[in-house]
């Protein structure tokens, strides 16, 4: 079922990302899709910067897979201890919006170019950094800063499990961006390099079939 | 509802003597419960964790990783970690384990490599080593190869005997074939080859096939880390604790955290002290004591039950309760393929390789030795944030577009190793900090000894080397750094023959209590290549046998 969504999903990308836009400047919060800890005007805000993390392009971004529910639930369960974070995160935002672009009031009512301007001066730790290999918690640590945890959650929210009930991953989008199907269960060949493998053969035997090719 | 609710399952008093209480229900803990238990003993098992059933597991990667699931969590049990014993150890979260009936064994990569012989005779192979307490086992690989064989059909391992050429003997082929081989299993295969080295075939404790009422494998991809909910990997929970509970003399308490060994005014051990869930406090009595918590906490465990007639904790007139630890050395290199891997199906690892089990120290410059594996490990959300090369953006448009490009062309060499014992290494308990339970904290002294670091650049040059040889279109290595995080606890109540300089003889039995126990990672001499639980599961076949024919003998009574 959900394999069959996220298919459709990314077939009919362009229809989506059109109706979603359409959704969106409607303006109003969705009665349906009620809220449980961002007021409808926050949510707004988490919105636009998540969709700066990532981006709705040629496939969906963290707009259509509800990343904005995901940080929603996230903040009465599992980073709880992140309300703090971003009920003064958020303001600042503005703040800093305000300090580059005058003329801007609204995070998300700017352009998209001044948008990622406001959270590229914000990315402190920038790209420079090694990744390391998350052993856990990767989302306890990087709390300190606002940009670093609203990453941390988009990316969360875009690719947990979306038959969980975190509100992410919504019609397992961000799972079909990065190619990982939704089965539970797969048979070999799993890709491109164990099609066609003869099965296991001793070094003397496997350099004797080599020869005789 | 869950299976310790059951009407049917065996139940005892805590003020009933049973014959024995078990300390957790993890790869040790769990094999002890069904041997004994079927055996005729009565067996109490007292677990920290819950008991989480197969039907509970789930994909769900917040779960597993951020609110730890399966496992220890570090704001109800936080740590303490320092470099060395000079220094004030600050709060950090030091180690995870399973924390719930199954223990580690839940949640492991299941790579079941045996210990090859060198593991237990390598001070007497290869002399002293400066800086480290190494010393050879008081059992050889011979002493253990049928317990080895034992695990493998009993507890369901898959593998192709006589692959590899660095093999130690067997009597026995494997119950299994293995699994079926992943791209990155191929890709290492063919570059390993041009390099003139052995790839083989993985030992897995993952069934290829379906066996003893469980599944085989169905390759859903939440392996590392996760629990297996069609039963196929070969957990304590699917393989050992059914039986235990189906010979009716084995009770799984679950929800009990046992903080102290209760003795008698003659030194013996008469039960285990234990918090149930509502943190009452209850005293479950026994014969004799098996202490099975794993390397960290079986030490902590000991050190907690300090008393009068011992000062300094219990079954430590060595000094040695907690030291000598032993993380293993570790490298990983990760590569980027040209067309589609797909690894994230599937189980961790398909090839694996031995050629860098016994190093010449003398060509090499360091003492050690490993192994190589082939494999993915690493779940959507975990990928996002360590999964791609150095200097990669970290979020916006290119962000995305090569998270979906090598999201599913991405493989890892992971490089295991050796770490020599070093005495200072330890769990220790902290002066200052408590868990919720008002318990002091597990505190975690580590620096690795510098062959051991030494060996781990090197299996990372031979990991770069193989990876050239892939025609990978780019590959890079994670920095190397000290230790100050562990999963593989082991060495901290060494086995030996001396009181002095062991905790526990080659029985388990504790050198200074003669009716108390302790077998799990802890037991270990040497850390082997860097994959303990094959080895803690055969030493738990082989105690057990050792505790029948003690209590045959009458020996536990006296």
């Amino acid at each position: 079922m959900a394999a069959a969504g996220a298919t459709w999903a990314t077939a009919n990308w362009p229809a989506v990302v059109a109706a979603a836009e359409h959704a969106h400047k409607a303006a109003a919060w969705p009665e349906s899709q009620k809220l449980e800890f961002l007021t409808p005007a926050e949510a707004k805000e988490v919105e636009a910067i998540s969709a700066c993390i990532i981006p709705s392009d040629g496939t969906p971004g963290a707009r259509e897979a509800g990343v904005v529910y995901f940080i929603d639930r996230a903040l009465v369960t599992f980073s709880a201890d992140e309300q703090k974070t971003y009920r003064e995160g958020l303001p600042e935002i503005q703040k800093r919006l305000q300090h580059l672009f005058p003329t801007e009031t609204v995070f998300s009512a700017a352009a998209p170019e001044k948008q990622v301007a406001v959270l590229e001066s914000l990315d402190e730790a920038g790209s420079k950094n090694p990744p390391r290999r998350p052993r856990a918690n990767f989302i306890a640590g990087t709390a300190a800063q606002f940009f670093e945890t609203i990453r941390a959650h988009t990316l969360a929210g875009f690719l947990i499990d979306p038959e969980s009930d975190r509100r992410g991953n919504s019609g397992g989008v961000g799972w079909a961006v990065i190619g990982h199907l939704p089965e539970h269960g797969f048979q070999p060949p799993f890709g491109y390099y164990d099609k066609g493998y003869a099965g296991w053969q001793p070094a003397s035997a496997a350099k004797e079939s080599a020869k005789n090719d | 509802m869950s299976r310790a609710a059951r009407p049917d399952q065996t139940k005892y008093k805590t003020s009933e003597v049973v014959d024995f209480v078990v300390v957790g229900s993890g790869a040790a803990g769990g094999i002890l419960a069904k041997e004994l238990s079927t055996n005729g003993f009565s067996v109490v098992v007292l677990e920290q964790g819950p008991y989480i059933h197969e039907s509970e597991f789930s994909h769900d990667e917040i779960k597993i990783l951020q609110e730890d699931f399966l496992t220890n969590h570090p704001k109800l049990q936080p740590n303490t970690f320092r470099k060395t014993p000079k220094e004030k150890a600050k709060p950090q979260r030091a180690l995870v384990y399973g924390r719930a009936v199954g223990g580690t064994s839940n949640h492991f990569t299941a790579n079941f490599w045996r210990f090859h012989e060198i593991d237990f005779i390598e001070r007497s192979k290869i002399g002293a080593v400066a800086g480290s307490t190494l010393v050879d086992w008081p059992i050889t690989y011979a002493d253990l190869e049928p317990y080895y064989t034992k695990v493998e059909w009993e507890v369901g391992v898959s593998g192709l005997a006589g692959a590899s050429p660095f093999d130690p003997p067997r009597s026995k082929p494997y119950p299994m074939p293995p699994l079926p081989v992943k791209g990155s299993g191929v890709v290492f295969e063919r570059a390993a080859r041009k390099l003139g080295w052995n790839p083989f075939p993985a030992p897995m404790a993952i069934l290829s096939q379906p066996r003893a009422g469980r599944s085989a494998c169905v390759n859903c991809g939440f392996c590392l880390g996760f629990g297996c909910e069609v039963k196929a990997k070969s957990s304590s929970l699917a393989s050992m604790i059914p039986l235990a509970e189906k010979s009716g003399k084995c009770e799984i308490r679950p929800n009990s955290y046992v903080h102290k060994i209760e003795v008698d005014e003659r030194g013996r051990a008469t039960g285990a002290l234990y918090f149930d869930e509502k943190k009452n406090v209850h005293l479950q009595r026994a014969k004799a004591v098996i202490v099975s918590a794993n390397g960290a906490e079986t030490p902590r465990l000991l050190l907690l039950s300090a008393s009068g007639k011992y000062p300094d904790g219990l079954a430590n007139s060595s000094g040695l309760v907690g030291k000598n630890l032993m993380f293993n050395t570790s490298a990983i290199s990760v590569a980027v393929m040209e067309e589609p891997l797909n690894d994230y199906k599937g189980f961790a690892v398909s090839r694996v390789l031995h050629d860098f089990y016994e190093l010449d120290a003398n060509q090499v410059g360091f003492c050690g030795g490993g192994g190589l594996d082939a494999r993915f490990d690493i779940t959507p959300i975990g990928f996002a944030f360590g999964g791609l090369p150095p200097g990669s953006p970290r979020w916006g448009k290119d962000f995305k577009a090569l998270l979906a490009h090598n999201f599913t062309r991405s493989f890892e060499i992971f490089g295991h190793g050796t770490s020599l014992p070093v005495e200072d290494n330890s769990f220790s308990i902290d002066p200052d900090v408590k868990d919720a339970w008002g318990l002091p904290a597990l505190r975690l002294t580590y620096k690795d000894h510098p062959d051991d670091l030494k060996l781990a650049h090197w299996l990372a040059d031979r990991s770069s080397e193989l990876l050239e040889a892939t025609g990978a279109k780019q590959h890079w290595t994670f920095p190397i750094d000290e230790q100050q995080f562990g999963v593989h606890l082991l060495g901290t109540c060494r086995m030996g023959k001396d009181p002095k300089t062991s905790v526990i003889n080659a029985d388990h039995q504790t050198h200074d209590v003669n009716n108390l126990f302790l077998c799990d990672g802890g037991s270990f001499v040497t850390s082997g290549r860097g994959q303990p639980t094959m080895t803690i599961m055969a030493l738990a076949f082989r105690a057990a046998d050792r505790l029948r024919d003690l209590a045959k003998r009458g020996e536990l009574n006296a």
